[in-house]
Formats: structure tokens, C-alpha cells, sequence
């Protein structure tokens, strides 16, 4: 576990500066669904390599990335030119990123300028001292392997560039939406998701918390880990409400139907709810999350908002163990190239060595294919304990290093 | 026909043997172990069969042996039962007394071991055992036979073990396939605890650990009677598993270095060594850190010990295993894993012995034959009581075999 650096906290003795990042149209696309009045205090900037997508934008900041290979007809699709084009103003990025504790960066990866320009933007908030979180979709599978595969690789780069990334598997959505949505319907979900993510971490830097999670918790979570996180944001109302979000997070398809939390070495919960928020509410909740993650290190907090009235919500994020196969859990389904978005996700995670912060560039290449295989115990009954694969090792889902 | 003989066999087809022990009985009812024939399981994972074929063929091996050495032929056999579907719970039954006189009488005492009995199972499960623990005579607590006393409400808890009934049936039919009849169907916990456990220790309160290759069973008694019990589906299999995974060699060769150099703790002594192997020809092929195997090893069993006091804090018994903790199965053959069990208990930890039978003291010295040797003094039991006219532990499962 890291202690944030004592910079922080010099440059941060109220609320933390937030910039929020839109980056490419998918990005752009999302950054306008949070221009809500609850993000006043948030300062919105966008970066496309497309002009096009600027207009109907709420940022103050608008950064156009352009030079004349272009033609103003943005990246086509290729994230080697948003990326190459990235580097070519890392100076411009990083004097929009002065000045911020926090940068939130929303984007699609799978096209050109989200998966090219993000990691860059990470790496260059970093640089200019903000702890940098990044919410990304991965495209759908009908996408095609292309844009997989350019998602993969960005996303590999984010990790080792930004402090943590949470990941939205378009696919997943699948799942939640009815057979007859629209297209339209299906993005918003998408990005609804995202969205609730980034407001669930707002949360937790705005509001006053009557158990504070602090800046630094969320640092410490997150940094230097270079960990995929798996989050939820589940609310209810009425008298069962604490049962209920238990049920939702447990059922949350983006938490892996609770095995995201089996799964995870430290896990953030942070409830919050009307003046009527008991002491016993937040003990059940915390409780049944507990009783999930035996070994993951839980970081609470809860506060009070008049406004909720009799509502409750609950973010989670689970930062996944990160040494290497251990995440590998129970699922052994075989990655073709055309993998499903949640296999892929957990090869995206073998592949990511554990990194130091310092050099987080390279990313060691390896073989696309890694799974735990459970040898003698392949092809029988997996032996489940709350949620845990007892067939998979167990110094590997301790993640006991073995050198 | 089989009732007049005293040839008693217990059966355990277990994930890394299948082993047959003979015992006689003598007309006192004292019981001797007079053979034993065992044969490497290759059909079975994680305490089921996966593949009846072949276990037919292993199980034929081990009977013939058996046969051999204790010079009889075995027609039926007590079959013992595990894997990771079976379960126990307590359950409590509740009778009021009607009678004008409130005596409690023999009547009442079967109504309300019925009422204990009717269970919410999922419907794919049978029951293999209800045990009767204690009796409740107007909440006065452990009353052994409430006949005979005054009382308006009658209570009995009993411990219910069940299991899915395919799975259950596919052994009986594979053994029944054999020309083999079978007695009864016997949880390996309840067998391995009867080999191991004295009336003494029943009474103060003992768990008993069976590390087995595919399952591990656990049950505690206190108090005299069985209070709880349970199987992980996790097993010497498992540690050689891991082994071969973390150290990146095949199967069998994890196997065998997991004899040969396992151990349940990291031995300060192994720090920084290294296992060479070596081929036929005495060049070495592979190093392998012997730190590393330790560990590896040390962690799938104390994680073991953890689920399992975990699930005995959870039922609220670790205080009452005042007699302590007892190990068998091959697990218990781990350099150190008394050690470790006293690390993870907190309390006595000690390798288990079969006790009160008599015979083959080879066999019975053996950690891996105490779930057999316990099938035969459970038969023994059965027979004795059937002669002395007392029902013993109603066999529930007799259902079961008759429907197959």
C-alpha cells in the first residue's frame, strides 16, 4: 500500500481541483451527459482531433489537436496518428492539466483519437503532479477485431500511464438492455454507466462526508497500483433499501455478479443517503461487502445529503489484484481473437505486469493467451466458496509472489 | 442370509484409492480387522466418479486383494460416501405432548423424530443420515430418552446429512454393478470418526479432519453426539495441483515432490535451497526453489484449516472441541501439518488413530484407512444392535437402495 505523496496535500487543503477530460467524440459525447449542475464545481475540457465534434460541447477548454496530414478530417480510426499527434503538443496538454488534483478522463477506446490521444493525456497529467483516473468504454464485439484490438492495446497503455482505469466492456451492457433499445438507447446505457462512475467518485471528493473518504484513500486505492478497477454505482430507496443495494451490487453485472469483489485486494464503498442514514444500514452494507472480499482491504465512507431524501446510493470500486495470473479466476473459456469483452478483459490483466510508477512506459509483450489453467480440475464442478475458486490455486488468489 | 454371517467390508472409493477392509466379528461383538485390499483410484475427481469404467476395474483390483488376504468372499458392502454435494445441518423437531397424563410416550418420541425429519431439501437431494442428538422436554435440555417423563412440549434436534441423490446412486450402481450388495451408504466423516473417536472424546468434543486426494471431510462431535459436519471438495489433489502449476512441471512429478519434499510450513532449513531433478540417466534437467514448493503447499492446507474453522466459528462450536482436533487421511502424512492445524485451531491437534478394533495393526496405523476401517465398525455396530433387537441409526438410505 502506497501513502500519497505529501504534495497533495499541500496543493489540496479544501476540495481538490477536478478537470474532466472528454476525449475523442465518444468521450466528448460523455463529458456533455455529466454537464449537470451537481458538476458546477468541475472544470470540463475537451480534446478531439476532429473540430466538428466541439461545438455542441459545454467545456471551456477546447483542445484541437491538427496538424496538416490530417485535413481536418480527424485520426480515421488510427490510433497511431492520435497518439503521434499527442505527443507532438505533450505541451499543450500538460499546461491544461496545471493546476488540477484530479483528472478525469472520459473516452471510447477503439477509434482513433480516444485510444491514441488518452494515454498520452494520462501520462502528461501525471507529469504535471494530478492523480489521473481514467473511465473508458471498450467497444462492442460486432465492432469488429480492429477496434478490439486498438481498445487493448490503449487500454494497456492507460494502465501504465494513468493512476487507474475504469473499464466499461461495452458488451457487458448486453446484458441489462432489453432485445428491442435502440441504438441510441444502448449508448446512453453505456454511457450512463460511465457516467455514474464518474459521479460516484465526485462524490466521494465533493461531499462532505459524515465518514470521509478522503483524497488520500482514493489514492492510495488507486495509485501505483496500475490496477483495473471494477465499479458499481447502485442506489434504492424505501425501507428495505440497505438489502436492496446489497442485492444490486451483488447482481451488478459490471461487478462480475459480485465475483469483481471476490476478486479484488482493496475495495472502496461509499454510501450516501438522506438525514435518515443509519448507523446499521451502513453496517449491512458494509457487512455483505466484507463477506465478499475476505481479503481485500476496505476503505468506507458515508455521508449525508438532505436532498436524497430516502434514498440510498453506494459506490464501489474494486482495485483487481494486479499480480498477474491471480485475477485469472475460474474462467477458462478459450480467447479466439474474437473474445468476448469480459475474456479479453481478464487476458488485458495477465498481460499487465506490476509496475512502478516511474517506468511506466514499456509494456512487456506477451502471449496473448494465459489462462490459469485449472489442470486436474479443468473439466470438473469448479469447488465455489463465497464466490472464490478453490480449484485455482491458492497463492495465486492470495497473490503471494513467488521469486 | 447375510445377517448370520460375521464378515463385516467397508468400501471407500475415494479420489486417489479405492481400499476394501475386511473385519469379523465375534460373537461378543468385538471386531477384527482380518484384510485389506486397496488399488489406485483412476475414475475418481474430487470424490466422485467421473469415470465408471475404469473405477469398476480398480475397485475389482482392490476387492480381490482383500479377498485374498483375508481369505473370505465379500458379498456386500458398507459404501462410504462423500463429495462436495453433501451437506449437514441441524434441524429441530417440535411435538406437544397431547396424552390427558402429559406422559411422553414412545409414540411421541417417533412423531417428533418425524417432525425433525420433514426438511426442506432441493428436491434432487436425499437425506444419507439424521442423527438424533438430543431430546427437549419443556425446554430442559439434553434428555436422552424423554420416555416415561412428564412434559407438554417434546423437541428433538437431529443432524441431517444429505446429499444429491444421482450422484449418490451412481456409486451404489457402479458397486451394485460388481455383484456386490450394498448395506448400507455411510457418510465418510461419520465413518472416519467412529475409527477415530472414543466415547470419552465424543462426550468432550472433537473435530475430526479427513484430508483426502479429492475432499476433505470435517465433523464434530460434542456432548456425545454429532453436531456438525461437512465436506470441502478440496484435497491432496489440489496441493499437487498447485504444485505443479507454480512450479511448472507435470502433474505426477508435483505429485511425487509433494512426498518427497513437501512440508505444511516453510522450514527455515529449505531457505534459499534448491530440488534438482534428474532424468534416468542422473543429468540434471530442472532446478526447482524447495522454498517455493513449501510454500505453495503450506497455503492451499492452511487455507483448508481456515474454511474449516471459519465454518466452525460460524456455527458457533469452537469452544466446545475440548478433546481437540483430530487428523487422518493422507493429508495427515505432511511433515509439520499438526503444527500448522494448532497455528490455525488454536487448540490440540493430533494425528488420529484408529482405536477399540483389533487386527491387522498394519492397516490400522495407516492415516488413509481410517474412513474404511470405520465403515466396517459402523457395519459392526448395525450388526450388533440388529441382534440385540435395538434399531441402530435408521437408515434412511435404505429408500435409496431399494429404489435403485
Amino acid at each position: 500500500m502506497q501513502t500519497p505523496e505529501p504534495a497533495l496535500f499541500a496543493e489540496a487543503p479544501a476540495a481538490p481541483v477536478v478537470r474532466i477530460f472528454g476525449v475523442g467524440n465518444a468521450g466528448i459525447a460523455l463529458l456533455a451527459t455529466l454537464a449537470t449542475p451537481e458538476f458546477a464545481a468541475a472544470q470540463f475540457a475537451v480534446i478531439n482531433t476532429d473540430a466538428g465534434a466541439f461545438a455542441a460541447s459545454p467545456a471551456t477548454v477546447k483542445i484541437h489537436l491538427e496538424n496538416k496530414l490530417l485535413r481536418g478530417l480527424g485520426s480515421g480510426g488510427d490510433p497511431e496518428r492520435g497518439r503521434a499527434l499527442a505527443e507532438e503538443q505533450f505541451s499543450t496538454l500538460k499546461s491544461a492539466c496545471e493546476g488540477a488534483n484530479v483528472i478525469f478522463i472520459l473516452a471510447g477506446l477503439g477509434g482513433g483519437a480516444g485510444s491514441g490521444i488518452s494515454p498520452v493525456l494520462a501520462k502528461a497529467a501525471r507529469e504535471a503532479g494530478a492523480l489521473v483516473l481514467a473511465f473508458v468504454t471498450l467497444p462492442f464485439e460486432c465492432e469488429g477485431n480492429r477496434r478490439e484490438a486498438q481498445a487493448q492495446a490503449s487500454l494497456e497503455q492507460l494502465k501504465s500511464a494513468a493512476d487507474g482505469v475504469i473499464c466499461l466492456p461495452s458488451q457487458k451492457v448486453f446484458k441489462l438492455i432489453d432485445e428491442n433499445s435502440t441504438l441510441l438507447e444502448t449508448f446512453r446505457v453505456t454511457g450512463g454507466f460511465l457516467g455514474e462512475g464518474v459521479r460516484g467518485v465526485w462524490h466521494l471528493l465533493t461531499r462532505p462526508g459524515l465518514i470521509h473518504v478522503h483524497f488520500a484513500d482514493l489514492c492510495a486505492l488507486l495509485r501505483d497500483r496500475h490496477a483495473e478497477n471494477a465499479f458499481a454505482f447502485v442506489e434504492a430507496t424505501g425501507a428495505g433499501r440497505a438489502r436492496e443495494v446489497v442485492e444490486n451490487i451483488l447482481a451488478h453485472p459490471l461487478l462480475d455478479e459480485g465475483r469483481a469483489l471476490a476478486e479484488s485486494e482493496a475495495v472502496l464503498v461509499s454510501l450516501t443517503a438522506g438525514n435518515d442514514l443509519s448507523m446499521s444500514e451502513i453496517n449491512r452494507v458494509i457487512d455483505q461487502v466484507k463477506r465478499q472480499c475476505s481479503h481485500a482491504q476496505i476503505i468506507m465512507g458515508a455521508s449525508v445529503d438532505a436532498e436524497m431524501k430516502d434514498k440510498l446510493c453506494v459506490t464501489i470500486i474494486a482495485a483487481r489484484q494486479n499480480a498477474a495470473p491471480a485475477t485469472m479466476s475460474a474462467r477458462t473459456e478459450t480467447h479466439t481473437s474474437g473474445a468476448t469483452a469480459s475474456s479479453a478483459r481478464e487476458v488485458v490483466m495477465v498481460r499487465t505486469p506490476h509496475k512502478r510508477k516511474g517506468n511506466a512506459k514499456p509494456v512487456q509483450t506477451q502471449l496473448p493467451l494465459t489462462i490459469v489453467s485449472k489442470g486436474r480440475f479443468d473439466k470438473s464442478e469448479p469447488t465455489k466458496h463465497n464466490g472464490e475458486d478453490l480449484d485455482v490455486p491458492t497463492f495465486l488468489r492470495r497473490g503471494v509472489p513467488l521469486n | 442370509m447375510f445377517d448370520d454371517s460375521n464378515i463385516i467390508a467397508g468400501l471407500e472409493i475415494g479420489t486417489s484409492k479405492i481400499c476394501v477392509v475386511v473385519g469379523e466379528q465375534n460373537t461378543d461383538g468385538a471386531l477384527n480387522i482380518i484384510g485389506l485390499g486397496q488399488a489406485r483410484s483412476r475414475g475418481v475427481r474430487k470424490g466422485e466418479i467421473i469415470n465408471p469404467e475404469q473405477v469398476e476395474e480398480d475397485l475389482r483390483a482392490a476387492m480381490f486383494e482383500a479377498e485374498q488376504m483375508a481369505d473370505v468372499e465379500i458379498r456386500s458392502v458398507y459404501l462410504g460416501v462423500s463429495g462436495g454435494h453433501v451437506r449437514g445441518f441441524n434441524n429441530r423437531g417440535v411435538h406437544p405432548v397431547v396424552s390427558d397424563d402429559r406422559e411422553i410416550s414412545a409414540d411421541d418420541v417417533d412423531d417428533v423424530v418425524k417432525n425433525a425429519k420433514a426438511i426442506n431439501l432441493p428436491a434432487e437431494n436425499t437425506v444419507i443420515h439424521a442423527v438424533r442428538q438430543h431430546f427437549f422436554v419443556d425446554g430442559q435440555d439434553g434428555v436422552t430418552n424423554p420416555v416415561g417423563m412428564l412434559g407438554a412440549r417434546l423437541e428433538v434436534d437431529m443432524h441431517v446429512i444429505h446429499g444429491h441423490a444421482n450422484r449418490l446412486q451412481n456409486v451404489v450402481r457402479l458397486v451394485r454393478a460388481t455383484s456386490l450388495e450394498v448395506d448400507d451408504v455411510v457418510f465418510n466423516g461419520i465413518a472416519t470418526s467412529l475409527a477415530l473417536l472414543s466415547n470419552e472424546q465424543k462426550e468432550l468434543g472433537a473435530l475430526v479432519i479427513d484430508i483426502g486426494g479429492g475432499t476433505t471431510e470435517f465433523v464434530v462431535y460434542s456432548n456425545g453426539v454429532i453436531r456438525h459436519s461437512g465436506v470441502l471438495a478440496v484435497g491432496g489433489d489440489h496441493v499437487s495441483n498447485d504444485l505443479a502449476y507454480g512450479l511448472k512441471v507435470p502433474l505426477s512429478r508435483a505429485e511425487k515432490l509433494k512426498i518427497e519434499y513437501g512440508a505444511a510450513s516453510v522450514n527455515e532449513s529449505v531457505k534459499g535451497q534448491t530440488i534438482s531433478i534428474t532424468n534416468e540417466l542422473g543429468l540434471e534437467l530442472k532446478r526447482l526453489n524447495h522454498e517455493h514448493l513449501q510454500r505453495i503447499m503450506s497455503l492451499r492446507l492452511e487455507e483448508i484449516f481456515q474454511l474449516i474453522a471459519h465454518d466452525l466459528e460460524q456455527a458457533g462450536l469452537t469452544d466446545y472441541l475440548r478433546a481437540g482436533v483430530f487428523l487422518c487421511g493422507g493429508g495427515s502424512r505432511v511433515p509439520g501439518i499438526v503444527k500448522l492445524a494448532e497455528n490455525v485451531f488454536q487448540m490440540n491437534v493430533a494425528p488420529g488413530h484408529a482405536t477399540a478394533v483389533s487386527g491387522l495393526t498394519a492397516a490400522l496405523d495407516q492415516p488413509e484407512f481410517a474412513a474404511a476401517i470405520g465403515l466396517v465398525k459402523y457395519g459392526s455396530l448395525k450388526h450388533h444392535r440388529r441382534r440385540a433387537g435395538q434399531p441402530f441409526l435408521k437408515g434412511l438410505f435404505g429408500r435409496l437402495l431399494q429404489r435403485s
